[in-house]
């Protein structure tokens, strides 16, 4: 299948790492995707702090470039709720017919990376090898939004080598929030420190998640604090072979994602 | 009254100019909301009033069972259990309900100190809803007035086993002839959980509650 | 809202500081929400059509709003035809006066239940103004009273107070130095006091949960009988409502006395429901008045993006639910309204014109709407009104204002891939300065400093995701978009 990537503009300046595992995870299982170049953003920040005017074309850009594709992966929850939840009513509002068909016409063909793996392609294991403790962190739009339930955390079960250790208070926020990380950055801090309590708590040695948002937020606090966990997102531990063997799988150290 | 009528004329114009003009009567609109919750009960009578003890022993509530033809002898024991001398009772309570051995003081409108001043109160009530282990009370013959069952510590109340419902919807529907009653739905003592969210029987209402259900 | 704020209230954020460095708040609001999250939780599974219910309460709630004029009016006829007085409201001093004026002969005292809507129009200080000393009989609402505190939650007002906390109080104002601090004995401390303020007040007030169009008649819902006191005991009963509180039909009941209990106190029902209709002869007070209140609330109508704010039937789920309430309480909200519907609602009750740093309080995380038993869509609502908020701030002041520079630039740079290859490019270079011998950057200038407040910030790696993709194959064939 050809699938077009939107690999969202915080990924592809900040994590490109995440966007190279997902090419490799699907061309592993046989797709090929393409980059449509013009991409940028999908408009989720200016349109979430109030900019409502600033997202309209930002999301007929979006729409434009990728309104011919067949399947769009988007590995990231927040930009494809934001897509789902609001993008028809940005098109209503501005009063655009041509734009609120191509909306409509689009968006079930959009698929969070994971919904794509079980949902679109029926695959559960990708022939991953993580030889790592790992905890699962449930950002609130693919708990909330896109209702993934379980689907990130059946693809990882079928990781071999992988120890997945359940995160206590699963359906709490991080914090994050966009740029609520900022505007409220005190309140935001100590939501983030109940998130890390409870991340540390399962003596992980990655936290995972299907949001890099996320995980940059929990990432820059551990860092700060020098803690010993690190983060990856799902892609990377999917597009994972790292060989090992079961005995020794446990005790190593080094690189992690 | 001007300013008041003025403010009525107001606010309500006020409304009118948020509304669609075009929209269709109030009453059939209302009719089309959808409702695919439960209102009917699947359960078996007995079924129900186990349902309903369980619920009301959830809220500690004390439950007691009695033929109808004992139960003046099983309300003897629990109010001589509840060491319970003097008792009012609505006006028109059944008289064969009342054990002899206590004070039943009938309700003429007494003062809310007389009222203090008694040991509990022996009331029945409409009906019982099973799911939520609630006593429906619209304050007919039998029930008394909203004080009785308010100002004493005690409230002993009887429930006909065939006036157990097990939804609210079932309910609602029962008091819907009774709809201009005062009516009090009462769950259990009263209760609070204001410090601590540490559930705390008894505030100002009854802080005891025993339930009798005749079979 | 006048009546509340004798002076502005801080934003939300530096109202927030102080309270989260207050450990014992945040633990007592930890415990309380957690244990009424819990409870909530349980009585809710247990219900297999709690998303039908949900459905038909929105509807229900949606609705009323559509005919809220005739709902209203309906009320009122009934109401009177049942030996009830109905008064209207425009705001929160007109309703003061009306309540003052029936309350004169009250023997200078008032017997209250629990109201937000009367915390709103700060009736408590207009009673006291006119000489009339109200007294609340909530619990917790006495709890705040005798603290001269204010309510931090919709359904748990005192729920930032602890046990010992709660005895000070309570052996101070009541005499009684050797109060023990067991939830029991400080219930039973409030009983006597209450007991006989019950029984020789002439004139109660209260607010309502639900006002029945077809019947005219009230709807209380409450736990401790404090309630029932005030509106079957005294002589006189004042009910002050919102224009909100009105239902259409005595059924409607059957949907919300299960959504309310259930959501509010996790209760599978609470202790005690009153309904009463006008006046019964014979039974409870013998003059019964109604304000109707509006108090802006037809302004919230006027805004179709937010009237569902309206639908709200102040169970404070959401409140239990926000993961931003949990860290800081109600206080940091600067109203009397808290929580995720609070941060809708106080706003618009203020013609945006306060609190406009709340509907930013919110990491749209979405648990409000979740448990919202009528379905308010409160991270959308707060969207709308972060819109709002931008596009009420004057034309010359945007132009200034570094957030909106910042938004409309990084707009720019989106609407072209050049553009954005070229910031990624420039933001490596810019970053250098600011990467410690760590490798990452711990100090940011500006607004960004709030990110590195509490998070190191990872540098933008050498090669962008699409820089990667472009070298590792040819372009593929594309319509090219520029």
């Amino acid at each position: 299948m050809r699938i077009a990537l939107f690999i969202t503009c915080y990924n592809d300046t900040l994590f490109p790492e995440t966007g190279i595992a997902v090419v490799r995870v699907l061309e592993r299982l046989g797709h090929t995707i393409v980059f449509p170049d013009a991409q940028t953003c999908c408009g989720q920040m200016h349109y979430n702090t109030g900019y409502q005017a600033e997202a309209l074309p930002l999301v007929r850009r979006f729409v434009e470039i990728f309104r011919d594709h067949e399947v769009v992966c988007v590995p990231s929850s927040s930009c494809v709720a934001m897509m789902r939840e609001h993008y028809a009513k940005i098109a209503a509002a501005a009063g655009d017919a041509k734009l609120q068909a191509d909306v409509e016409a689009l968006l079930p063909r959009v698929y969070e990376f994971t919904e794509l793996l079980v949902h679109r392609l029926g695959v559960e294991d990708v022939g991953a090898t993580y030889p790592h403790r790992v905890t699962y962190h449930a950002s609130c739009h693919s708990l909330r939004s896109l209702h993934v339930g379980d689907i990130p955390l059946r693809l990882l079960s079928k990781v071999r080598d992988i120890s997945l250790i359940p995160l206590p208070s699963l359906e709490q926020c991080c914090g994050f929030g966009g740029t609520f990380a900022i505007k409220n950055a005190d309140v935001s801090g100590a939501m983030l420190e109940e998130k890390i309590k409870c991340i540390q708590h399962t003596n992980a040695e990655v936290c995972t998640a299907c949001d890099n948002s996320c995980l940059m937020h929990l990432q820059g606090a551990m860092h700060r604090q020098r803690l010993e966990v690190g983060t990856a997102h799902i892609a990377q531990i999917l597009a994972s072979e790292h060989i090992s063997s079961p005995q020794s799988s446990s005790k190593r150290k080094g690189k992690i994602g | 009254m001007s300013e008041i009528q003025s403010a009525r004329a107001e606010i309500l114009s006020r409304i009118r100019s948020t509304i669609d003009a075009s929209r269709a009567g109030a009453a059939e609109t209302w009719q089309a909301i959808p409702r695919n919750y439960r209102q009917r009960s699947t359960l078996t009578s007995s079924e129900k009033l186990a349902l309903l003890e369980d619920r009301l022993q959830d809220y500690g509530a004390g439950v007691h069972h009695a033929e109808s033809s004992q139960l003046a002898s099983v309300i003897a024991r629990i109010l001589h259990q509840r060491n319970k001398k003097r008792i009012l009772v609505p006006r028109d309570i059944p008289p064969t309900w009342l054990p002899v051995g206590f004070t039943f003081v009938p309700d003429e409108n007494a003062a809310y100190e007389a009222i203090d001043a008694c040991d509990g109160v022996l009331t029945g009530c409409l009906l019982a809803i099973a799911s939520t282990g609630t006593l429906a009370l619209c304050h007919e013959p039998g029930q008394g007035r909203r004080a009785l069952t308010l100002i004493p510590d005690y409230h002993l109340c009887i429930v006909e086993g065939s006036a157990v419902v097990e939804t609210v919807p079932e309910a609602i529907h029962l008091l819907e002839s009774r709809k201009q009653h005062p009516i009090t739905l009462i769950s259990g003592p009263s209760a609070t959980a204001d410090i601590e969210m540490t559930r705390i029987q008894g505030v100002h209402g009854p802080r005891v509650l025993d339930v009798v259900f005749i079979s | 809202m006048t009546p509340v704020k004798e002076c502005a209230a801080p934003d939300f954020p530096t109202a927030a500081l102080p309270l989260l460095h207050d450990i014992q708040l945040r633990s007592n609001v930890r415990h309380a929400t957690d244990v009424i999250q819990g409870k909530r939780f349980r009585v809710v599974s247990e219900m297999p059509d709690w998303q039908s219910l949900r459905e038909t309460g929105q509807r229900t709630r949606e609705h009323t709003l559509q005919y809220l004029d005739s709902y209203l009016e309906q009320f009122e006829e009934r109401c009177t035809a049942a030996g009830g007085h109905v008064h209207w409201a425009r705001d929160a001093a007109e309703a003061n006066r009306i309540v003052v004026q029936m309350a004169q002969n009250a023997m200078g005292r008032a017997i209250k239940i629990k109201s937000m809507t009367t915390e709103e129009i700060g009736l408590n200080r207009a009673l006291e103004a006119a000489g009339i000393q109200p007294i609340e009989t909530d619990l917790a609402e006495l709890i705040i009273q005798l603290g001269h505190d204010k309510p931090s939650h919709i359904v748990v007002p005192a729920l930032h107070k602890n046990r010992q906390q709660i005895r000070e109080l309570f052996a101070y104002a009541m005499g009684q130095p050797h109060l023990g601090d067991r939830p029991e004995d400080l219930t039973e401390a409030a009983r006597l006091y209450l007991r006989q303020q019950f029984m020789h007040t002439p004139v109660a007030i209260s607010g309502a949960n639900f006002l029945i169009a077809e019947t005219g008649g009230v709807c209380i819902v409450e736990s401790e009988g404090n309630g029932r006191m005030c509106l079957t005991l005294p002589r006189t009963l004042i009910t002050i409502a919102g224009i909100d509180k009105v239902i259409p039909n005595f059924r409607d009941l059957e949907v919300l006395l299960q959504l309310l209990p259930r959501s509010a106190t996790g209760e599978r029902m609470n202790p005690y429901n009153s309904l009463w209709t006008g006046v019964h002869p014979g039974d409870g007070p013998q003059e019964f008045h109604v304000v109707l209140l509006d108090n802006r609330r037809t302004e919230i109508l006027r805004d179709p993006e937010a009237r569902e704010t309206l639908h709200c039937i102040r169970c404070g789920a959401c409140q239990n639910a926000c993961p931003v309430y949990r860290q800081t309480g109600g206080h940091a909200y600067s109203s009397v309204y808290a929580g995720p519907i609070g941060a809708i609602l106080t706003p618009q009750l203020a013609l945006m014109k306060e609190g406009q740093s709340l509907p930013y309080a919110s990491s749209l995380c979405g648990a409000c709407y979740e448990v919202c038993p009528v379905k308010i869509n409160i991270p959308e609502v707060l969207i709308h009104l972060r819109g709002r908020v931008v596009n009420a701030r004057p034309k010359y002041l945007r132009a200034l204002d570094l957030e909106a520079i910042a938004m409309r630039g990084m707009q720019w740079v989106f609407l072209s891939k050049m553009r954005l290859q070229l910031a990624q490019r420039l933001g490596r270079v810019a970053q250098i300065p600011w990467i410690r011998r760590s490798g990452w950057i711990e100090r940011l200038p500006g607004m960004l400093g709030g990110w590195t407040r509490t998070r190191d910030l990872r540098p933008l790696p050498p090669q962008s995701f699409r820089e990667w993709f472009q070298k590792r194959s040819p372009l593929p064939t594309e319509v090219p978009h520029e």
